[in-house]
């Protein structure tokens, strides 16, 4: 069978009730822009569900496209036949003939939606698998745990056949659950983060702190391949914003607390995340922590970090091992690029022995001494360069020397 | 003048030439220094890798940049070998390769290593029957050229990549110099290893070369010095030549179906036109209805090189021919340019079979984009017009 439509399977947004037709428009336009470069395929909206018409194009490669679209459950090959039972029964043994390998057993499931259809759908199982069992003698039906199960849906417009259940990526259409800023180191885990995020249907801006001159220039560029990465998935580019924390990070190492070091700065980040989250309406901050991966992912040292600001904190990965993370981190393409061996500003000025069980009041002793702390953060904020990276945003490999150059 | 040397070195492209220009002029920092200048240079290296993985579709990190394809087979032969001494101490190659193929081995029997050179049918074809036969389980590398730099012909690489894939403790090397550009390289089909390029047979710069090497090999280095290419090859990069070889690379890559098809119908013709002087005897695989050899089957890889014609004058000295097609403004060779100035008969013709006269009377007719059917007929005619010259002087090469 060459598939000539492919069904696609809204997830979890299907249960949102009044929201719903937001939902599926957002659905809509990012399978619209994911279908971009196949200029022949077109869409149809049914309830609740899309249908690709793929008019010659290739199916792999929307099938690998559709599968990094979020909000989509699943989805099939069909193939689409008028609603009349001969008809019916020549698709289903043509489907049955397409499949990779022959199975041994096979049940047929039929749903009748077009209610019209003169025959119900025990019926319809019944007529559909007599055919198939003609067209393949050595096949049996098993009705409990077949090998393959071919689905028959008869619809007003048309019936569909099809065998092959794919997995999507399910969560939400990106943006259909309110925008939050990403904090964006540059190591795995964070890229990680943004993705969960992001497939939960949130909008992300990402924020990264530098502190050149200490940290290079290709930490900053790594990052912006890691937000190229997200932009991918997002559909549209995505805010990163680049705030300098050489000054903050340098009155700290001047307060002679080494090992509270790593705590006093994140809750400078937070609290500068916080601002910008404000100035673009973002309700969420969310961070690639892990409990206890490192000191400041302690449940005592988040707790005193955590305090610092008002906004829910979002930590997609808390509960997991990094084994997995690296493997998601793998699977959406940022480990290569995360591993790459620059120093962000958390990297350096490591004390030998973070503290990991810091007081919250020695803590906050220790920042009413940094002079001008709250003036620094300001200023960070006020000094934040905000650069919007696409998918198509050259990365800094690509933006070397001129193009007619390769 | 007419150029028919191609096997020995192109002609640079235009774009290729401006692409080094440029970048001379503008990036001059090390690409090593920490500074801007030198994160620029260092860019413009990573990008140039890039672009070179594209064209052969395989990783950025596999690729390394050597002074030339010489340095790359060396690197690749002496640096497999020395490194995983510890598996084995068996090599393989063939009796056909490039004299930077050849004598690398010949310097690893010195240190002690064990080396089979495999022999060829005659039309300079080793045999993958050979390849297996050879193997121990102390063979640590296979090294066969993709297509022969003297006679052109094809070496059968799927074959023996296929019987290689079975023992991951033996690696395949190929020297690609000759064949990219003029026949599909399919590295990760064939499993190969380690592959040696070099950008002045592709249109790009001389003094600049590839190697290729697939992740997880790991080689011994041949020299040291300030870790650059991952220790691989240290040595400062030289980025102009390194960005107009990736463009001279990426667009031979791309060309290549459509140039084949090209030169495959210019070499029938010439192969005819060879066959038509009963003085000259055709060396290596195709004929003027089948220039590539592959017997009409649209499948079967070719036996012959698109680009390349070699014949011999038996009892003429070759250099002689040269010199009087160079009189009609005709540049050609007589075996590969590396050896030519030696009046050895060609080894490479001797491992196919040719008697001592034949072997050393060879001549070789390579030819690239810039020839057409004009071309070709004015090379044809010169043939015969020098064939016709020398015949009274004819006399036996050993008097």
């Amino acid at each position: 069978m060459k598939t000539d439509m492919i069904l696609v399977r809204f997830g979890e947004l299907t249960v949102k009730g009044r929201n719903r037709g937001q939902f599926e428009k957002r659905m809509v336009e990012q399978v619209k822009r994911m279908l971009r470069p196949f200029p022949n395929a077109s869409i149809e909206r049914t309830y609740g569900r899309l249908y690709i018409s793929l008019n010659g194009e290739a199916y792999e490669e929307i099938a690998a496209k559709l599968k990094d679209v979020f909000g989509i459950v699943s989805f099939s090959p069909v193939r689409r036949t008028e609603s009349e039972l001969e008809a019916i029964q020549a698709a289903a043994v043509d489907v049955m003939r397409a499949l990779p390998k022959e199975p041994e057993t096979f049940k047929v499931s039929a749903r009748r939606v077009l209610k019209a259809f003169p025959h119900n759908s025990q019926e319809m199982n019944h007529l559909v698998g007599s055919s198939v069992l003609r067209a393949f003698p050595a096949l049996k039906v098993d009705v409990r745990t077949p090998e393959v199960e071919l689905r028959v849906e008869i619809q007003p417009e048309g019936t569909y056949i099809f065998s092959e259940v794919v997995p999507g990526a399910g969560g939400f259409p990106f943006g259909t659950n309110g925008k939050a800023m990403l904090m964006l180191s540059g190591g795995i885990d964070s890229p990680v983060a943004g993705y969960l995020a992001m497939r939960k249907g949130l909008e992300i801006e990402a924020v990264h702190f530098h502190s050149y001159p200490f940290t290079s220039e290709q930490a900053k560029e790594k990052v912006i391949e890691l937000a190229r990465r997200l932009a991918y998935y997002s559909g549209k580019a995505i805010k990163l914003h680049l705030v300098s924390f050489t000054e903050i990070q340098t009155a700290f190492t001047q307060s002679n607390q080494d090992h509270l070091i790593i705590t006093l700065m994140r809750r400078s980040m937070l609290r500068i995340a916080e601002r910008l989250a404000e100035r673009s309406g973002a309700l969420g901050i969310v961070s690639g922590d892990s409990l206890g991966q490192v000191a400041s992912q302690t449940l005592s040292s988040m707790n005193v970090i955590g305090r610092t600001v008002g906004l829910p904190l979002l930590r997609p990965l808390i509960m997991t091992d990094k084994n997995d993370i690296i493997r998601m981190a793998e699977r959406i393409g940022t480990y290569k690029t995360s591993i790459l061996p620059y120093e962000d500003c958390c990297t350096l000025f490591v004390p030998k022995s973070p503290s990991t069980n810091p007081n919250l009041k020695v803590v906050e002793k220790v920042e009413s001494f940094v002079p001008r702390l709250s003036d620094m953060i300001e200023e960070a904020v006020a000094g934040t360069e905000t650069i919007h990276v696409s998918e198509q945003t050259p990365a800094g490999l690509l933006s070397a020397g001129r193009e007619d150059w390769f | 003048m007419y150029y028919f040397d191609h096997c020995a070195s192109t002609p640079p492209l235009p774009e290729v030439i401006r692409t080094m220009a440029e970048v001379m002029a503008e990036h001059y920092a090390n690409p090593s220094s920490l500074h801007r200048g030198g994160a620029e240079a260092a860019k413009l290296l990573e990008r140039a890798r890039a672009v070179i993985a594209g064209a052969f579709g395989t990783e950025a990190g596999e690729w390394f940049f050597t002074s030339g394809g010489t340095e790359s087979n060396n690197l690749a032969v002496v640096g497999a070998a020395r490194q995983y001494r510890s598996r084995g101490n068996h090599l393989i190659t063939s009796a056909v390769e490039h004299p930077s193929v050849l004598e690398p081995f010949r310097m690893l029997e010195r240190e002690g290593f064990r080396v089979t050179y495999l022999p060829v049918d005659g039309c300079g074809v080793v045999s993958p029957e050979a390849v297996e036969a050879a193997l121990t389980d102390e063979t640590t590398l296979v090294s066969v050229m993709h297509v022969n730099n003297e006679v052109g012909s094809v070496q059968p690489l799927a074959a023996i990549g296929s019987l290689l894939h079975r023992r991951p403790r033996t690696l395949f090397h190929v020297d690609g110099v000759q064949s990219i550009g003029k026949l599909p390289v399919r590295l990760r089909e064939w499993g190969v290893d380690l592959l040696a390029a070099s950008a002045h047979k592709v249109g790009g710069p001389r003094g600049i070369g590839l190697l290729y090497k697939r992740e997880g090999v790991r080689l011994a280095p041949l020299m040291g010095g300030g870790g650059q290419e991952g220790g691989v090859r240290p040595g400062t990069e030289n980025v102009p030549a390194i960005v107009a070889a990736a463009k001279a690379f990426r667009l031979a890559v791309e060309s290549q179906k459509q140039r084949a098809g090209r030169m495959y119908r210019l070499r029938g013709k010439l192969l005819a036109c060879v066959a038509a002087i009963p003085e000259l005897v055709l060396n290596g695989g195709g004929s003027a209805d089948d220039p590539a050899g592959t017997g009409g089957s649209e499948e079967k890889e070719p036996a012959a090189a698109p680009h390349i014609v070699h014949f011999s004058y038996p009892g003429m000295k070759p250099e002689v021919f040269v010199h009087m097609l160079e009189k009609h403004r005709i540049l050609a060779s007589t075996k590969s340019a590396c050896s030519s100035k030696d009046d050895k008969p060609s080894a490479v013709l001797e491992a196919m079979g040719a008697d001592r006269e034949r072997a050393a009377s060879g001549i070789r007719i390579s030819f690239g984009d810039e020839h057409g059917d004009a071309e070709l007929e004015w090379l044809c005619g010169m043939l015969g017009q020098v064939v016709k010259k020398l015949k009274p002087l004819e006399r036996k090469m050993n008097e």
